[in-house]
């Protein structure tokens, strides 16, 4: 078994009931992020397009934060997902360097490094993750990839004719184990849509100061 | 970018966390130049003492591993308090992941500062207490192995920066021969402060490593600094942030400055009139150039958003 993730952008609408039901079914603390939708805005007004984007660890097949943990505290799960044990982490945050998604933060209250894990705790009792039962419209779509009729598999394939599945930064050679459907480079790629002051729907973001530590 | 010229693909991030602070600081700064300093004394040292042992043997056998282990513990400690949790740091050693580098490396360095540490008991007792030491044979193959350790715990830094995949700029090829070059630059320095009555042909031998490293190593850094955004959009992108005048824009320049540019000329200047005092002064400037430099390249990759 190889569980994986895929996201449709095409549904997506940005209405971040994933990122809350992550919030709150992993106790994620303020100003930290398993999942989050970014937005991107895109061509000229008046003829503008808002796009929504998911973003969540990737649960690569060589993942680069396993590689670099000192004490195997990421490690993987029999069933392809790239877990944290939290009590073993020590905190140097060379995950936080080796992610090339951004997707690993550090725990404000545990000083411990902490990401997405598929909500593998759900998974461990055949449920599926809080995202997906809290998507509206079925943009996430999560499964075994190594079988062949499973939805996400089918998703892939039925796509993949018109080269429509894409995972983030191939280049890294990460394998990741999260596809999307229907996005373009603007969304998948950090560097291809700009960051502007004054351009963000809330300017005024404040940090938390973490508890110890730097 | 081309995107960003073109009407149709304008494309504006409006809504995303903000990107995080900076994740490794000043402390790994000082990580990296402490250690460079705690393996050039003893790689210069042990040329000294091959080349020179009957004229300043004792004084390097003295000072080696002394100025070694002062400099390994400032390492050793900001490496300790760098982590978030700093009293799980036994698990490197009985819960090891050996792909990462961070393992390998604790591990070595830590075998390392143990050999240091002798050396410098028995040179301590021998040359400052001038007891009798029983263990004092042991100075020899101990510096042996030293010298063959200190090159991978020289190294294993520039393993961990390619193993940080989020940071193009930082390739593991290039940060080796740049870690080997700083611990030249700065163990020749080291030894150029401590000699003040040594002969004008040791200095030259010093003045001609630190000349030599700094001229490598600025030439690196001047090939990625102008050459670097051919292959990489990453890298590009960071490079273009420091050359337009972006927050490291001054601090990279006067690292150059300072750590290479400064003390070449010096050198230059001393080799030609066979004067050894501006040495001195090439010498401290190239310390604290050094922390300079590594400085601004361990955090420009880090202001990169990377959602």
């Amino acid at each position: 078994m190889k569980l994986g993730f895929l996201v449709d952008l095409d549904l997506c609408m940005g209405c971040k009931g994933c990122e809350v039901a992550c919030k709150v079914e992993n106790k994620v603390p303020l100003h930290s992020w398993r999942l989050r939708v970014k937005y991107v805005d895109v061509g000229v007004y008046p003829e503008t397009k808002r796009t929504y984007t998911p973003l969540r660890c990737n649960h690569c097949e060589d993942a680069p934060c396993e590689r670099i943990c000192p004490v195997s505290a990421l490690h993987y799960l029999e069933n392809g997902i790239v877990n944290i044990d939290k009590e073993r982490c020590i905190g140097c945050a060379g995950c936080m360097m080796a992610c090339p998604y951004g997707a690993i933060y550090m725990d404000p209250e545990t000083n411990t490094a902490d990401k997405c894990t598929y909500c593998a705790h759900r998974i461990a009792s055949e449920m599926m993750p809080a995202c997906v039962v809290a998507c509206p419209v079925e943009a996430n779509i999560f499964g075994d990839l190594d079988d062949p009729t499973s939805h996400i598999s089918r998703y892939i394939m039925e796509h993949q004719k018109k080269g429509g599945v894409q995972v983030r930064k191939p280049e890294k050679n990460t394998h990741p184990k999260h596809f999307y459907v229907g996005g373009g480079q603007v969304q998948l790629n950090p560097l291809a849509a700009k960051r502007e002051e004054g351009f963000n729907l809330f300017n005024n973001i404040t940090h938390l100061d973490h508890i110890g530590g730097h | 970018m081309v995107e960003h010229t073109v009407a149709a693909t304008n494309a504006i991030v409006t809504l995303d966390v903000p990107i995080p602070e900076v994740i490794w600081g000043w402390m790994i700064t000082l990580n990296m130049w402490a250690k460079s300093i705690g393996t050039g004394v003893v790689f210069v040292g042990a040329y000294l003492l091959a080349r020179y042992s009957d004229r300043v043997g004792d004084q390097v056998k003295l000072w080696m591993p002394i100025v070694s282990f002062i400099f390994l513990n400032i390492f050793l400690l900001f490496t300790l308090l760098d982590l978030h949790q700093p009293f799980r740091m036994w698990h490197i050693f009985f819960y090891p992941h050996f792909t990462s580098a961070i393992t390998v490396g604790a591990w070595m360095a830590t075998v390392f500062t143990g050999i240091i540490f002798v050396m410098a008991v028995i040179a301590v007792k021998k040359y400052i207490l001038k007891q009798e030491c029983k263990i004092e044979s042991l100075y020899n193959p101990l510096l042996k192995a030293a010298v063959v350790l200190a090159v991978p715990v020289t190294m294993y830094t520039a393993t961990i920066m390619g193993e940080a995949t989020a940071r193009e700029l930082w390739q593991t090829p290039t940060e080796l021969v740049q870690m080997m070059l700083a611990a030249l630059l700065t163990g020749s320095a080291v030894f150029l402060i401590i000699g003040g009555k040594w002969s004008y042909e040791i200095k030259r031998d010093l003045a001609i490593i630190l000349g030599v490293s700094a001229f490598l190593s600025f030439t690196i850094y001047m090939g990625e600094y102008y050459f670097g955004h051919m292959k990489a959009e990453e890298v590009a992108a960071i490079l273009q942030y420091v050359k337009e005048h972006g927050a490291y824009h001054v601090m990279f320049w006067a690292g150059q400055w300072i750590a290479f540019i400064i003390p070449m000329i010096l050198v230059y200047f001393s080799l030609k009139s066979r004067s050894a005092s501006m040495l001195y002064l090439a010498s401290v400037s190239a310390i604290v150039g050094l922390y300079i430099t590594k400085h601004v390249w361990l955090i420009i990759p880090q202001l990169l958003p990377l959602s």
